[in-house]
């Protein structure tokens, strides 16, 4: 149908070096990167362009019904939407809309409306099988479907370095080339130099929580944060703004030029260049493949008034939220679709989440003023994340990070009560206005690893507004993670009897993923890399195995999650495919970078 | 490639012009191109248009009466606040209904329309505004029927029994809507209202951030963020501004 198309109504537009699908991070990323090498860089954007002082305008910002509530600056699931099940005998149907995730949409993507948690993943997460194979014995992974990445910790440093620059993280480091720091995180690997800008101000709930910590000989340290600390020139030469804790970060767009997205740390650059240019409101259908479907000749795209464009690049790089990229391929068909009964084909293969649960302490002597906040301003402890401690007595792999970082005080969505309280009436509002200001809040945000029936596949019966089918996710939580967000919760609870307060209430992760209370948008996996194109989609610069002239940018490549944020290494996987793509593929364009 | 010209009218000019030649226009947006700079037009900004009171769009007065009566329940006058009904909750309720919540625009809408897992989260066809139009009648005339009443003529304490068993699905109403479901919507849409910016219509005098201590729509704290375990010594604002700068309301 879509050939047929082509033949009578697409209009075919001059050819470019390199069209990049998506105008987020990574398209950002890769759109800098690639222009500064000479190359004509188009980007495609579905969502519209958006900018500081238009969209995130200092005079409205602070409005939680619109952007909180009613999510303004996200993907529309009139647009795409994804059906799910939680497993392969169900039958899936729409997520009419989004709850347990919310992708972005428009320039800039999900960072204009993330909190700003900026993590590194460890070696030992990197290398997760050999690691834990080494360690506990194979069959101790048995029941999951671990990979490793097919890089190491060591070969990712200097991308992390690169991108935390770009983004002026405010942290503390805990690791200077093997060199202990006090204050910061202990169990992080060995990093170069320290962040560029100093940890931000804290407030009381963290400064208590880690007060806590520390007297319960845990190792709390600053949240490694994408909110400016102070006034920061990044390499570029753009300048940000030292964050005001106003308390409207995550799902919203900052009007203060405080924290990092492609708004406020690229584009500024990258809009002036002569051999960059973006196309918004213009969604991207399909990859078009040369004959034979080993090379990709361009991509085919619709504008808002329905007119189809085919658009002819030599280098295709899919920079969409990982999802997208992974139904891109789909409908494209670059490389095979997963089947979790044979276990072949790798597009669709090693869906993961995160596996979170919370707890909460109730006082009456305190006062937090929950609304002096920022996205990622708080304290973690890391003592039970990944594999920084020892798994041998345990049943379970994987681990959390234990963070209070309490990121607002909006009232629609932040209004903690004891448990039992009524959900309305004069008693639901004492108790509302006695825990509003009081309230501690702290959660573990877990690992989520691969199983075979976790995946994505194509939608067999519900179709997008242009007709095509949308993704099925089929997920789960393993029993593995919930055991360990079991432990978790244990460490939890162990923390909250030892701050003091009245009562504590700690909500453990159940069976049974429900797709309507938010959760999450940490949605990794589908074209995962690796080293063996059976068992991954892309190699480790994200170069398509099947299709050498696209590259798969994003969390989309996560074999599985780590118990942390993935933007900080959804960024450095950027660096990494930008320095592979000018230092090796220019040399020899359409060649794989690896040999299978 | 003239339909890449970038837009060079704001989008509120541009789409005001487009609007006067069709009406199907759906979208707030239209395809762009951008190179060379960043752009910028002036007066490009989107804010809220502020909900006057008065009259109602979408209620007809006999729901409006019905759900004031409700909404004062669910949030009922006491020495904390003023009631739902005085705060403007049933006047934020029938605004959003005219807007693209009540239509359910923004959401996925095909069919087919199967009955889901509770994992699977709302499949029903019917949109928030046919679920209002639905589900008051059908409080209205079960009550009628077991009472002989209206809700808002009920004794507090009977309302809030109704309210109680609606809450917890004990009650049937009729033509197949179901209560839990129903009340579940009334009492997000209630809180949303009280506790929005007032530019929505609820929320009266940020009544509702005044009873908590939220300042509202401040943007700078940093005098504050190391005064620990202390008040914030200053009171709310909204996207509207400071009780001395609000439009007089009639």
């Amino acid at each position: 149908m879509a050939r047929e198309k082509e033949l009578t109504m697409t209009t075919i537009l001059p050819r470019k070096d390199v069209v990049i699908v998506g105008l987020g991070w990574t398209g950002s990323i890769l759109a800098h990167e690639l222009t500064d090498q000479g190359l004509d860089v188009l980007a495609i954007e579905r969502g519209p362009w958006r900018d500081t002082a238009t969209d995130f305008n200092i005079g409205y910002a602070q409005d939680e019904l619109r952007y909180s509530v009613r999510r303004d600056l996200f993907l529309q699931p009139a647009v795409e939407t994804l059906t799910m099940r939680n497993d392969p005998s169900q039958t899936a149907l729409p997520m009419r809309d989004f709850g347990s995730f919310l992708p972005g949409n428009g320039v800039g993507g999900a960072g204009v409306h993330w909190n700003g948690h900026t993590w590194r993943f460890w070696d030992s997460d990197f290398q997760i099988k050999t690691n834990l194979t080494k360690r506990y014995g194979a069959a101790r992974i048995a029941d999951l479907q671990v990979e490793d990445w097919g890089v190491t910790g060591a070969e990712m440093e200097p991308y992390y370095d690169q991108f935390e620059y770009l983004a002026g993280i405010s942290g503390k480091a805990g690791n200077i080339k093997g060199k202990l720091q006090d204050g910061g995180n202990p169990f992080e690997d060995p990093r170069a130099r320290d962040y560029p800008n100093p940890p931000m101000e804290m407030t009381y709930a963290p400064t208590l929580f880690a007060n806590v910590g520390r007297s319960m000989g845990l190792h709390p340290f600053p949240t490694p944060s994408a909110n400016m600390s102070r006034t920061y020139v990044n390499p570029l030469g753009i300048t940000m703004g030292q964050c005001t804790y106003c308390g409207f970060c995550e799902r919203f767009g900052c009007a203060n030029y405080s924290k990092s997205s492609a708004q406020t740390t690229i584009l500024p650059v990258l809009m002036k260049k002569a051999n960059f240019e973006v196309r918004t409101d213009s969604e991207v259908l399909h990859v078009d493949l040369a004959a034979g479907g080993k090379s990709a000749r361009g991509v085919t795209y619709v504008d808002t008034s329905g007119q189809e464009f085919f658009q002819p690049a030599d280098l295709v790089l899919l920079c969409a939220y990982g999802l997208h990229n992974a139904r891109l391929m789909m409908l494209s068909g670059i490389g095979k679709i997963y089947d979790p009964v044979t276990g072949e084909g790798t597009v669709g293969r090693n869906y993961c989440y995160q596996t979170n649960a919370g707890a909460q302490v109730f006082f009456d002597d305190k006062n937090f003023n929950p609304f002096i906040a920022a996205g990622a301003l708080g304290q973690t402890i890391d003592d039970f994340n990944g594999d920084a401690f020892d798994h041998s007595g345990l049943d379970f792999v994987g681990g959390a990070g234990i963070n209070c970082i309490p990121t607002n005080g909006r009232p629609i969505g932040t209004r903690p009560t004891l448990p039992g309280t009524p959900k309305w009436g004069s008693a639901w509002k004492k108790a509302t206005v006695a825990g509003y200001k009081s309230t501690l809040g702290f959660s573990s945000q877990g690992s989520s690893y691969a199983t075979r029936t976790n995946y994505l596949d194509l939608d067999p019966t519900y179709k997008d507004r242009f007709g095509r089918p949308l993704m099925r996710m089929t997920f789960d939580f393993p029993d593995n993670d919930i055991r360990m967000s079991n432990y978790l919760c244990d460490r939890m609870e162990e923390i909250a009897k030892a701050s003091g307060g009245k009562q504590y209430n700690v909500a453990r992760r159940k069976k049974g993923w429900d797709s309507v209370p938010y959760q999450s948008t940490h949605n990794t996996g589908g074209a995962i890399m690796g080293t063996d194109p059976k068992r991954s989609a892309v190699n480790s610069f994200l170069q398509s195995w099947d299709v050498p002239n696209v590259f798969v940018i994003g969390a989309s490549a996560f074999p599985q999650n780590a118990g942390k944020n993935p933007t900080g290494t959804v960024g450095a996987l950027a660096f990494r495919a930008a320095d592979a793509i000018r230092t090796q593929y220019l040399r020899n364009p359409g060649a794989p970078l690896v040999q299978a | 490639m003239d339909r890449h010209n970038t837009v060079r009218l704001s989008r509120r000019l541009f789409l005001s012009s487009v609007a006067m030649f069709t009406m199907t226009a759906t979208s707030a947006s239209f395809a762009r191109s951008l190179s060379g700079s960043l752009p910028w037009v002036p007066l490009s900004s989107d804010p809220p248009t502020q909900v006057v009171p008065g009259g109602w769009q979408f209620f007809t007065p006999q729901e409006a009466a019905l759900v004031e009566a409700i909404v004062d329940r669910i949030i009922p006058a006491d020495d904390l606040s003023m009631g739902g009904k005085e705060a403007g909750c049933a006047v934020y309720i029938d605004r959003q209904l005219m807007g693209a919540f009540g239509t359910s625009s923004r959401l996925y809408t095909k069919g087919p329309f199967l009955p889901g897992l509770p994992t699977q989260g709302y499949q029903g066809e019917a949109n928030p505004a046919q679920r209002y139009r639905a589900g008051l009648a059908a409080i209205d005339a079960f009550l009628k029927q077991r009472d002989g009443k209206t809700f808002a003529e009920l004794q507090p304490a009977d309302q809030d029994a109704f309210l109680t068993a609606m809450e917890a699905g004990k009650v049937e109403l009729p033509n197949g809507v179901k209560a839990a479901g129903f009340f579940g919507l009334l009492l997000q849409n209630t809180m949303e209202g009280f506790f929005a910016d007032p530019v929505y219509g609820g929320n009266k005098d940020m009544v509702s951030w005044r009873m908590l201590g939220f300042p509202g729509a401040r943007y700078d704290y940093r005098d504050h963020v190391s005064k620990h375990n202390q008040a914030y010594p200053r009171p709310p604002v909204s996207i509207e501004g400071s009780p001395e700068w609000l439009v007089k309301r009639s």
